[in-house]
């Protein structure tokens, strides 16, 4: 499987890493980790990247990792048509106090519009 | 996150509970305040905990209630951290509000069991929970409801309730209460 994970900074976003990076290993999947702006966080892009690098040294897994500019669920979707992925995996959300899970506006966007099948990761 | 606005004007006024009223299908229903949890052997705790454990899978909204019974407790000892009421028919916990802290605001919900439903249990609880959150200091209440719950919307915007945030899958309010917000 030809795998893109979009990752903005978020908690989220670091869970789907960690469990997309551990399937990729497992299932032998083809990774692509696309660094996306996401206004709701605070880290740069490249702490982010930075991160992304060290996790991926740590599985000892093979990934391309890219910055993605512009806005990041029109690009998502259109890099996953573009280039044949066969699937975009996102952070499934964050939980209020309460514990209501609210999902991020960049999983709302690619969930409505993309053609490819899209993993929330919880 | 970008910072919530609030509304200018209080909110209310607002009852205080205890309360007992008439529900819509005639039974009798009081509204007590639950001072968090009191130790292992607390009745009313596991009564509400029983609530939840039977709380029917379809009126979940936004991964909460959680299913199971330990999971149930985990999460209600979440919120026992905050002001609570419950909604009693006789010694059956009916309903449930909540106000729980983030940093100095609180976040609200309700719940009533699908039984109590559609008999202005809800209208009551809210009520009472604010007036009691403005009674004990509370200013700025948040809550997310899903859209398409068009009579949760109605309901928090009877209350005082101002949209705050539209453009997602979940529709962000907020409210404000001063003492002015407790009826006398």
């Amino acid at each position: 499987m030809k795998v893109l994970l979009g990752i903005g900074g978020s908690e989220d976003s670091f869970r789907a890493l960690s469990q997309t990076v551990e399937r990729a290993v497992a299932a032998g999947d083809e990774l692509t980790v696309g660094i996306v702006e996401n206004p709701e966080t605070a880290q740069t892009p490249d702490e982010i990247a930075a991160a992304v690098e060290e996790r991926l040294a740590a599985a000892g897994l093979d990934a391309e990792v890219r910055q993605i500019p512009g806005d990041p669920g029109a690009e998502l979707v259109r890099i996953a048509e573009d280039e044949g992925f066969d699937s975009i995996v996102l952070g499934g959300g964050e939980r209020s106090p309460m514990g209501k899970i609210r999902l991020g506006h960049i999983a709302e966007f690619v969930l409505l519009n993309s053609r490819v099948t899209v993993t929330l990761v919880r | 996150m970008s910072e919530r606005p609030y509304p200018d004007e209080p909110a209310g006024p607002f009852p205080t509970p205890p309360r007992t009223f008439t529900d819509g299908e005639g039974r009798e229903i009081t509204i007590r305040v639950h001072e968090g949890r009191n130790g292992a052997a607390d009745d009313a705790f596991d009564a509400l905990v029983r609530m939840y454990v039977d709380f029917d899978p379809a009126d979940r909204a936004q991964g909460i209630p959680p299913i199971g019974e330990r999971r149930v407790r985990d999460w209600l000892d979440v919120l026992m951290g905050g002001f609570n009421v419950i909604a009693w028919h006789d010694d059956r916990a009916v309903g449930h509000a909540t106000l729980v802290p983030d940093g100095a605001v609180y976040e609200l919900a309700i719940f009533v069991h699908q039984d109590y439903q559609h008999a202005g249990v809800g209208t009551e609880l809210i009520r009472l929970l604010l007036g009691y959150g403005a009674s004990e200091g509370v200013e700025r209440v948040w809550l997310t409801v899903e859209r398409w719950n068009q009579p949760a919307v109605s309901l928090y915007h009877s209350q005082g309730f101002e949209t705050t945030e539209a453009e997602s899958f979940e529709l962000e309010m907020s409210l404000s209460l001063d003492q002015s917000s407790v009826e006398s």
